[in-house]
């Protein structure tokens, strides 16, 4: 019965909850005991079940059933505020900070009647590709023992593809949604930067930054873009456009649509089995009867270095903050200068520390014209290359990442074939753009494969209906053995 | 020292020097919230009562910008005439300090606000055009408090995102007087626009200065001196005096000036190095990405346009031009707002036959001594407006003496009353019947038949003494020029 429960899609419990066949507090705790079953995957940081299933009793006494999100659990990436629930950014320097206010993201899914299960691991800051830099340890994807979930949403899409939780959140600097999304076989959206509201979101490079839905399938991803999409006069960047009712116009005919396929996105040295699922991707895509188009999006291969730029640049000045004196850990010092070498220090770890030195150094005089401002300027080519190919088509599709899932500690050691992971992902946040991974097959280890959908900038709308169509044509099938579970 | 040295060219054995300055002026702007955040900016609260969690920096946490904050500092722009720039961009200054809560200080570093412009100095000598290099908007930092506890420093964050406007002057000013003509004409603008308070001892008025010399008649800049965080016009002056003194000492001992930043201490009287120039920080200035770059259009600047008031330099043109006063007199009339409308309300008071010399004569001499000695603000003087213009008419029609009139302004400022009456309650009214006056004067010249005729031997010194006679003997009620008029005749 329990795993019944799990099984099912959002959109399948919300029906059932509407139906009243079930009730918030059954879901909820069916959830809680799979989480509790699951403490091997570690896909939790902090938990809070009691507060859930007392939540869910309540919400069970007068249930609103008008609310999108009647009643529904689900445990967030631990990068979002929570109110009087520790939020620690994967990070030591926050072990011990609880915060006083709501993100607007979450606040949005609590109004829509979802009931918080807990936080989700992540790398530290976000800033890792494996989760691997979390200093509450690595999270394990639920396809196999010892394999990394990816990053740094790691814990987000852990806990959605072994059905922790019905669905989640996280968030996508360079790929962080889409990555780990790719590697549990789940499906994952990063939203146009401006459409969720940054407010109450730990930082980590404020231009590129976004939250998005990570789900088991388009649909629910769908609705859950559509509660956390709102304009918010507290995030500067956030943007006023018109935001459908993504789960309502959600439309499997994209008969005549324009995909497409960037012969940059072609790359030296990628495994044949990622060349082969795009071939087939292509394949589907013409199958639901979209047009394929060649394109070019000739500054690609600089979108990599440019990231490694601009996200630690802003990283090194929107970390500053953590530094022993308002809130979080705070080491002892002689004075000020030595508690501020030690706290930060022994407060971060050694990816964020690296990516701190790396964006201290791109802003240094001297330093800033030829790495920060050229960075800059390459990623306006960037974005021009999306601007001219979207002139010729309504959306491209590429793979969204150069390999399967790895093992874990396989690549700890080399920062920079770790970055590599990011390649196809990294250009649509440096244009802003939508995009989106869903499952498309399987590599010869039975790991899922992934394929990126990208759409033009506030066309969420556009991607979701490729993918719902194209998610049918697939009709993938995760292979999870509940290996964790003794 | 300073003073009597109005060029202020430092001499030394062969080679006079001259010294070259500019201000960094930051300017608190008048405003209920900060330039982030909707905390409240009131001076003098609790210490860490009015902080939000954007002032504080927590995790998450987005600056919002505050429009009336954008909209004083354009307006404080048009005030100095100067270039509004349609599109600015706000950039993070990043350095650490235990009182700067996000590890950055919001600025405008490559694309301020406000461009180039020009402030008019008045000075004895006549006027002075000082260049504006540009006005910034940016965010004030808590403050670190040293001394309440002996193993800790205690930091207060009232004052963290409070908005400041940094006013960057071009290197113009060459003498002490022009700096603080400078700091006061500022100030004086920012008053009648209201944008700034200028309240130097709260810390709503503070200055970096920077000080270099040169040989007299060269052309080519010094290296300067950067003067840190000065915050009265006096130690401003001091620090400059004794700052290019040290610098002239050592061109003169054939060393060389180091560019630094430099401390100035108000007890020794002197200026101590802070940082060297290898020790400056490097802010690693890069725009905010949590602002998108602040545009305003034409129509936007054009709407506050047209609310500024009229500003110091009209104000004096139209005094002269309408008011026939001296260009000195109109200065001091102008220089501040509350000055400026008191005169303008007893000039519309005094009605058509307005005597203008008598309207400033009293308001510069007699009220200012008052409001001097009372320590009091124009704004809160004691004798309205409409009741001296009362008293100047009295003068003017001949109804007292000048002098009477002294003795009536004393008596005024218990309540402000009505001159008018006090003439006629103490019988003041000034003797100007010839007839009455000529009997006066004949009795006098009866009583003193000796020094009459001495007068009359060539002894011109003893007028004096009968117009002296003539006024205590009619209680100072006697018209001084029908005396003098009916003396001469007699004598």
């Amino acid at each position: 019965m329990m795993s019944d429960i799990t099984s099912q899609s959002l959109t399948s419990l919300v029906k059932n909850i509407k139906d009243k066949k079930l009730s918030s507090e059954e879901i909820t705790k069916a959830f809680v005991d799979r989480s509790e079953k699951s403490k091997e995957l570690n896909s939790y940081i902090t938990e809070d079940f009691s507060n859930a299933i007392k939540k869910a009793k309540k919400f069970d006494q007068s249930p609103n059933l008008d609310l999108k999100l009647p009643g529904i659990p689900m445990a967030v990436k631990d990068l979002f505020c929570t109110k009087n629930l520790r939020t620690t950014a994967g990070s030591k320097i926050l072990e011990n900070f609880i915060p006083t206010y709501e993100s607007t993201v979450t606040q949005n899914i609590w109004n829509e009647g979802s009931i918080l299960l807990g936080k989700l691991n992540c790398d530290e800051f976000a800033m890792g590709s494996s989760n691997e830099t979390s200093f509450y340890g690595n999270v394990q994807n639920p396809i196999d023992k010892d394999l990394v979930p990816g990053g740094s949403s790691g814990g987000s899409a852990s806990a959605v593809s072994g059905q922790l939780t019905p669905i989640t959140i996280g968030t996508d600097t360079g790929g962080s949604i889409r990555q780990p999304a790719s590697f549990t076989g789940t499906v994952g959206l990063k939203p146009t930067y401006g459409s969720c509201s940054r407010y109450g979101i730990v930082a980590f490079a404020s231009s590129l930054d976004q939250a998005g839905p990570m789900a088991q399938n388009v649909e629910d991803c769908a609705l859950l873009q559509e509660v956390i999409s709102t304009y918010d006069t507290k995030d500067s960047t956030s943007i006023e456009f018109k935001r459908n009712h993504y789960s309502k116009e959600l439309n499997k005919d994209i008969k005549g649509k324009k995909i497409g396929i960037p012969k940059e996105y072609r790359v030296e040295g990628m495994p044949k089995e990622i060349e082969e699922l795009w071939q087939k991707g292509i394949q589907y895509a013409k199958d639901c009867g979209a047009e394929i188009i060649d394109i070019s999006l000739p500054h690609t291969s600089y979108a990599l270095p440019t990231y490694y730029i601009v996200a630690p640049a802003e990283a090194s000045s929107n970390l500053a903050r953590y530094d022993g004196v308002k809130y979080g850990f705070r080491a002892k010092g002689e004075n000020l200068i030595d508690m501020y070498e030690k706290t930060r220090s022994e407060g971060f770890g050694a990816e964020v520390q690296r990516r701190i030195m790396i964006g201290t150094y791109v802003l240094s005089s001297g330093y800033y014209d030829a790495y920060y401002l050229k960075a800059q300027k390459v990623r306006k080519l960037i974005k021009n290359d999306f601007d001219e190919a979207y002139k010729k088509v309504d959306a491209i599709l590429t793979p969204s990442t150069p390999s399967s899932a790895f093992k874990i500690g396989e690549k700890k050691d080399d920062p920079v074939s770790m970055y590599l992971n990011d390649i196809f992902t990294v250009p649509v946040n440096l244009a802003g753009l939508p995009a989106m991974s869903i499952p498309a097959g399987h590599d010869a280890n039975g790991y899922p494969l992934g394929l990126q959908i990208i759409g033009k900038a506030f066309d969420e709308q556009g991607i979701l209906n490729i993918s719902y169509a194209m998610e049918d044509k697939i009709n993938f099938k995760n292979k999870i053995t509940d290996w964790w579970i003794k | 020292m300073v003073k009597s040295n109005p060029e202020f060219l430092i001499e030394r054995k062969d080679n006079i020097y001259e010294v070259v300055i500019g201000l960094e002026v930051h300017a608190q702007v008048t405003s209920n919230s900060k330039l982030f955040s909707s905390s409240s900016t009131k001076f003098g609260a609790e210490p860490n009562t009015q902080v939000s969690l954007v002032d504080a920096a927590f995790p998450g946490m987005l600056p919002v910008i505050n429009e009336f904050c954008v909209k004083q500092a354009i307006k404080t722009g048009i005030g100095l005439r100067a270039e509004i720039n349609k599109r600015s961009v706000f950039d993070r200054k990043n350095y650490f300090y235990s009182d700067l809560p996000q590890g950055y200080q919001i600025s405008q570093f490559k694309y301020p606000i406000v461009g180039e412009g020009t402030v008019v100095l008045d000075m004895p000598d006549g006027q002075k055009e000082v260049g504006i290099e540009r006005l910034h908007l940016e965010q004030d930092a808590g403050k670190s408090i040293h001394d309440m506890d002996p193993k800790n420093t205690l930091v207060d964050l009232n004052r963290s995102g409070v908005a400041l406007m940094e006013i960057v002057s071009k290197p113009d000013l060459r003498t002490p007087d022009e700096v603080s003509a400078y700091i006061k004409k500022l100030r004086s603008i920012m008053r009648y626009l209201d944008t700034c308070d200028g309240n130097m001892q709260e810390g709503s008025l503070r200055a970096d200065v920077n000080v270099s010399v040169r040989l007299k008649d060269s052309k080519k800049l010094g290296t300067r001196c950067e003067i840190k965080n000065v915050n009265s016009i006096k130690f401003m002056q001091m620090a400059i005096n004794y700052e290019a003194n040290r610098q002239v000492d050592l061109i003169e001992e054939g060393k060389s000036i180091d560019q630094e930043t430099r401390l100035f201490d108000t007890k020794k009287n002197e200026t101590r190095s802070m940082r060297s120039k290898e020790d400056a920080h490097d802010y690693r200035y890069f725009p905010d990405p949590d602002l998108l770059p602040l545009e305003v259009t034409d129509e936007f600047v054009e709407k506050l346009k047209a609310d500024i008031p009229e500003l110091p330099d009209d104000k004096k043109k139209r005094f002269i031009d309408e008011f026939k006063v001296s260009a000195y007199e109109a200065t001091i009339l102008v220089s501040d707002i509350e000055t400026a409308k008191y005169f303008e309300e007893v000039v519309a008071k005094m009605g058509k036959n307005r005597d203008m010399k008598l309207a400033v004569n009293w308001i510069t001499g007699e009220l200012f001594a008052v409001l001097n000695n009372k320590n009091l603000e124009i704004s809160q003087s004691p004798i309205s407006a409409k009741n001296l213009a009362k008293l100047i008419n009295l003068i003017k029609n001949g109804t007292i003496s000048g002098k009477i009139a002294k003795t009536i302004f004393e008596l005024m400022m218990d309540g402000d009353k009505d001159p008018q009456i006090i003439v006629e309650e103490k019988g003041l009214k000034q003797q100007s019947d010839p007839k009455a006056l000529e009997a006066l004067i004949d009795k006098i010249i009866d009583d003193n038949r000796e020094k009459a005729i001495e007068y009359k031997n060539g002894k011109e010194k003893l007028f004096g003494f009968f117009v002296g006679q003539a006024m205590k003997v009619s209680g100072g009620k006697a018209n001084p020029q029908l005396i003098n008029e009916i003396l001469k005749k007699k004598l």
